[in-house]
């Protein structure tokens, strides 16, 4: 006995949601960008539960995919932040304000 | 009845996580919600029958991406997140934002149920390694691979973003060769 | 009543192995311990514990009561709830790999010799409970856990583990234990590539991530390769390396440094609190020793025993898990004796070996296993 498709639509929305509202609120680039990853976790999520109540093997593939580009965006991301840090001595968005450092 | 129950306990522990992780004004305290977070939905994957994506969600998410972000904080040793105040608009911006995307995943969820129940294949043998391996390198052979670049240049552009830059010396040799001329 | 035992069964079976794997690797640990201290006595020409106990074999248990009654000091200005967290996250991770250890060959029919010398059970309409038991113990796996993902199960857990570290190293509020833990989480990054690398050569050549089929894998392999130390020897010594670094281990126990960090990461633990970082340290060596048995060594495998006993067989099941002991043991040794002879590598040192040499080393090893395995197999 398993809960249908659309419990899982529901918490990966619900989670999309938590993400989506947090990178507005958050002030602090590494705040925002754990939101992105919360956000790229519940399309995840709706892969998944696609994959599985179809039978088919694409839905994970894809969240393969995104795995993969999480993990670029991490590298590539913290290398941001630190090299923003570098310069300015915090990681507050709203201290890149100019666009030349 | 089990699946449900499994279900119920998990999603409930990733949408706490979830709300925690910006509810908290500590970075760090994000970060461990967030690996909860990501636990929790490892743990769905293996009731959608997906141990291969469960256990690399915890090895690539838990394991690499979160060490990362858990040692840029401490490295930073940051501190709390200051509330806002130059950008006070952005509350109701959040609120509006938050309330139009949980509305449409409440008109997903109502179109969904009113659909008829697809039958779930109980052996469904998609998520084992083997029919992953295989998709991977026979249908998807081309995005495979342009990941592959993807994350060779992340490690390239991460090294040189990172990297500290020599100061540049030219201006005071053109100077002095300025003077010469 | 029937139904619900029937229902109940797997549950009280997994429950009862999860025990009895607990309990032994627990013993075997706390032993590990013992060892360590009487090994490291004898290669520096003295004498080790021996007042609990003829040759102090009660030890641990009187190490664990000192730690458990110690007084639990808690710093001022620490993080609380992360200052408790990290130590149960440690103990953790480093506990459920247990779940997926191949602990000997499958019994075929390990209760049947018993049934006829057992009384008639009836229980329901089942006319012979006993008789039905040992039906379902049929082709009993000795694995907690089948799941044909192991090696990625046991790769993804461990490396979960660097949390009780780095939390705990933040949440002293220590600088000590704050580097410590930095030095824990950029090591275990660095050194997991080299490893997960290391593993793929022996993953190529079994076919499988399964623990009991890479072991399979290796049983039927022609003999110049019935180990796969043989054709994987330089993914062995990358994999050992590696291991040495994740299981914070001495040359590379830069976490807890004791000349440069006092204790590094668990400076202000103690007693419990500190007592499962410790345990936790030599679960991990278990762990790491069990995954360089089945991947290198065979496993359970001995070659020839199947011609002693019959495959199946208690023996045989027996025979083979004193020899899957046996060479956990030859590796926890090791790890003793290394503790004994190497100096500490400098931070620096350990960054630029793990990315400048290991991780190449097992790239290009993964490399050249790919080429033949294909051509192997054209």
């Amino acid at each position: 006995m398993q809960p249908g498709l659309e419990s899982y639509l529901a918490l990966s929305g619900i989670l999309f949601t938590i993400g989506a509202v947090g990178v507005v609120y958050k002030r602090n680039a590494i705040g925002m960008f754990m939101c992105i990853e919360l956000m790229l976790n519940a399309v995840n999520l709706t892969f998944v539960a696609f994959s599985r109540y179809y039978g088919d093997v694409t839905g994970q593939l894809f969240v393969f995919m995104v795995m993969s580009v999480a993990a670029a965006e991490a590298a590539v991301g913290l290398g941001i932040i630190i090299a923003f840090f570098r310069n300015r001595l915090s990681v507050d968005v709203d201290d890149a304000s100019i666009l030349k450092f | 009845m089990a699946g449900t129950v499994l279900f119920f306990l998990f999603a409930g522990f990733a949408i706490a996580c979830a709300v925690s992780m910006v509810y908290h004004r500590n970075p760090l305290y994000s970060a461990i919600s967030l690996i909860g977070v990501f636990l929790a939905l490892a743990a769905l994957y293996l009731t959608l029958a997906a141990p291969f994506i469960a256990i690399t969600q915890i090895l690539v998410y838990a394991g690499a991406i979160m060490v990362l972000v858990v040692f840029v904080i401490m490295l930073l040793n940051l501190d709390e997140d200051k509330p806002l105040n130059r950008l006070k608009y952005l509350y109701a911006v959040g609120g509006g934002l938050g309330l139009a995307l949980l509305a449409q995943t409440f008109f997903i969820f109502y179109a969904v149920l009113k659909t008829p129940k697809a039958e779930v294949d109980p052996n469904m043998t998609a998520g084992r390694t083997m029919s992953i391996g295989r998709a991977m390198y026979t249908e998807y052979l081309l995005p495979v691979e342009i990941v592959g670049v993807m994350l060779l240049m992340a490690i390239i552009g991460a090294v040189i973003l990172v990297r500290k830059m020599e100061q540049p010396h030219l201006e005071l040799v053109s100077e002095g060769e300025d003077e010469k001329e | 009543m029937e139904t619900a035992f029937k229902t109940a069964f797997p549950l009280i079976v997994y429950s009862l192995g999860i025990v009895a794997a607990f309990g032994g690797v627990m013993m075997i640990v706390a032993y590990t311990v013992l060892a360590e201290r009487k090994v490291l006595g004898w290669i520096q020409g003295r004498i080790g514990p021996n007042r609990v106990g003829p040759w102090g074999v009660l030890q641990p248990f009187a190490d664990l009561l000192k730690f458990i009654l110690k007084e639990d000091l808690t710093p001022d200005k620490s993080t609380k709830f992360v200052y408790f967290l990290a130590p149960i996250v440690a103990l953790t991770a480093a506990f459920l790999p247990m779940v997926v250890y191949p602990f000997g060959p499958p019994l075929s029919d390990p209760l049947g010799w018993l049934v006829p010398y057992l009384p008639v059970i009836p229980l329901g309409t089942e006319p012979n409970i006993v008789a039905w038991i040992a039906e379902q113990a049929k082709n009993m796996p000795l694995t907690i856990a089948r799941i044909d993902i192991g090696v990625l199960f046991v790769l993804a857990v461990t490396s979960v583990g660097v949390y009780g570290i780095a939390l705990a190293g933040w949440s002293s509020n220590n600088k000590y234990s704050l580097m410590g833990g930095l030095r824990s989480s950029a090591q275990m990054i660095s050194y997991e590539l080299a490893m997960g690398a290391s593993v793929l050569g022996v993953v190529m050549l079994a076919g499988t991530l399964d623990l009991n089929g890479i072991i399979n894998a290796q049983a039927n392999s022609p003999w110049y390769m019935r180990w796969f130390i043989i054709p994987q020897f330089i993914g062995f010594i990358v994999f050992l390396i590696s291991a040495f670094a994740e299981t914070n281990r001495v040359p590379f126990d830069l976490p807890e440094a004791e000349t440069e960090l006092v204790a590094g990461f668990h400076t202000e633990y103690s007693a419990l609190k500190f007592a499962l970082f410790f345990m936790a340290e030599y679960v991990n060596m278990f762990t790491v020793s069990v995954m360089c048995v089945v991947l290198f060594l065979g496993g359970w495998y001995v070659p020839g025993l199947s011609h002693i006993f019959e495959v199946g067989s208690i023996p045989y099941a027996l025979a083979s898990h004193a020899a899957f002991l046996l060479k956990i043991f030859f590796f926890l040794f090791l790890y003793i004796w290394i503790r004994g002879t190497l100096p500490r590598f400098r931070f620096d040192q350990l960054m630029a070996f793990g990315w400048k040499f290991l991780l190449p080393v097992a790239i290009g090893n993964v490399i050249v296993t790919t080429i033949v395995v294909f051509l192997m197999n054209r």
